[in-house]
């Protein structure tokens, strides 16, 4: 979705860095390789970008301008919770939920080509003052889960690998919003993280709450 | 040896004496990793220079070295170490990170591409950049 978008867009001054949250060795090589993206690829295994700009899962993009200025703060890039209404033996989505989905994604993706053409004048350009209202609340377990993931990551690279996930699992405890802090804990099987029953019983407890935070954007469900 | 991330980078630290409670860098490390300098007026950093209590000076910088344990706890800011005090995080406080978002400048960052060769945000000033984060799960 985002090499398409490059190559619409690439010669108007605008560039992706996609960067993967996965800290196991070698884990997004594949998917980088089949992708062959043209734009930046980078790979965040202690999650920076989580402790300097408050993601707390993927796709979550920030829009920055020519200066380097921040015109929209971290936010569900494009995605919508259509999956919490799937069928969880089959994996087909509900035609309505499918639907939204994929306005979503086409919203998203409209709204970048608009600020892309018209700049600080497109609607989807934040204010300053709307811009810090949509930034994360200061929470200081937030910022010591964060240095605990890390400290997790380091001691697992080393080989440490039984306090360093006892790091990753405390931090999860205190910044329960994380999903990329749990992903991390949780594990994987060759099937994909979604299909195991702790996401859904994670994704379940949410009740109304929502698993990606609702973007404040015009036509966006 | 002492293995001590901050928010400039990683930093194996030879001279460090360590516990879960305190770690002592030789003050050209500590200032390497953290930017944090003793001077007759304090702990600097920069133009900042921060107070020490009085009498408890040598609690935080003594001999050429600087027990980056204590002044992080001095400024209240997370600092977190493995059970055998040889890995330490040394981090910033959400008010500090929130406060530098709220200037809305975008902070810079350095991370590795698939093939190992660092990248900056900063290099792309001048574009329109939309920074997105994606995982193989």
């Amino acid at each position: 979705m985002w090499q398409a978008l490059y190559e619409e867009l690439g010669d108007r001054g605008f560039v992706v860095i996609a960067v993967a949250m996965d800290s196991r060795e070698g884990d997004p090589l594949p998917w980088i390789e089949a992708a062959q993206p043209t734009y930046p690829t980078l790979i965040d295994r202690e999650h920076r970008l989580a402790e300097l700009y408050g993601i707390v899962n993927v796709p979550q993009a920030v829009w920055i301008d020519e200066a380097g200025r921040i015109v929209r703060p971290a936010e569900p890039a494009g995605a919508y919770e259509g999956f919490r209404k799937m069928n969880r033996a089959t994996r087909e989505m509900p035609e309505d939920a499918a639907r939204l989905t994929a306005h979503a994604k086409v919203t998203y993706l409209d709204a970048i080509r608009d600020w892309v053409r018209h700049g600080p004048k497109s609607p989807h350009v934040l204010t300053a003052a709307q811009a810090r209202e949509h930034l994360p609340a200061p929470r200081e377990d937030t910022a010591r889960a964060q240095a605990m993931f890390r400290l997790g990551q380091l001691l697992a690279r080393r080989g440490e690998r039984e306090e360093g996930e006892r790091w990753i699992r405390e931090a999860s405890r205190l910044h329960p919003e994380s999903w990329c802090i749990w992903r991390q804990g949780a594990g994987v099987n060759e099937t994909g993280l979604a299909a195991l029953p702790e996401f859904w019983q994670r994704v379940d407890g949410l009740g109304e709450a929502r698993y990606y935070a609702r973007v404040d954007m015009p036509g966006m469900p | 040896m002492v293995t001590l991330l901050t928010d400039a980078g990683e930093f194996a630290v030879e001279g460090a004496e360590a516990s879960t409670t305190a770690l002592w860098c030789p003050a050209r490390d500590a200032e390497a990793a953290t930017g944090w300098v003793a001077k007759p007026e304090g702990l600097c950093r920069g133009s900042v220079c921060v107070p020490l209590p009085a009498g408890r000076e040598r609690e935080f910088a003594d001999g050429g070295r600087i027990d980056l344990a204590a002044l992080w706890r001095h400024l209240d800011q997370p600092a977190v170490s493995s059970d055998r005090g040889d890995a330490w995080v040394l981090a910033q406080s959400a008010r500090d990170r929130v406060a530098t978002l709220a200037a809305l400048q975008a902070p810079d960052f350095a991370l590795p591409d698939a093939a190992g060769r660092m990248h900056r945000l900063s290099e792309h000033r001048g574009k329109k950049v939309l920074l997105v984060t994606w995982a193989s799960w």
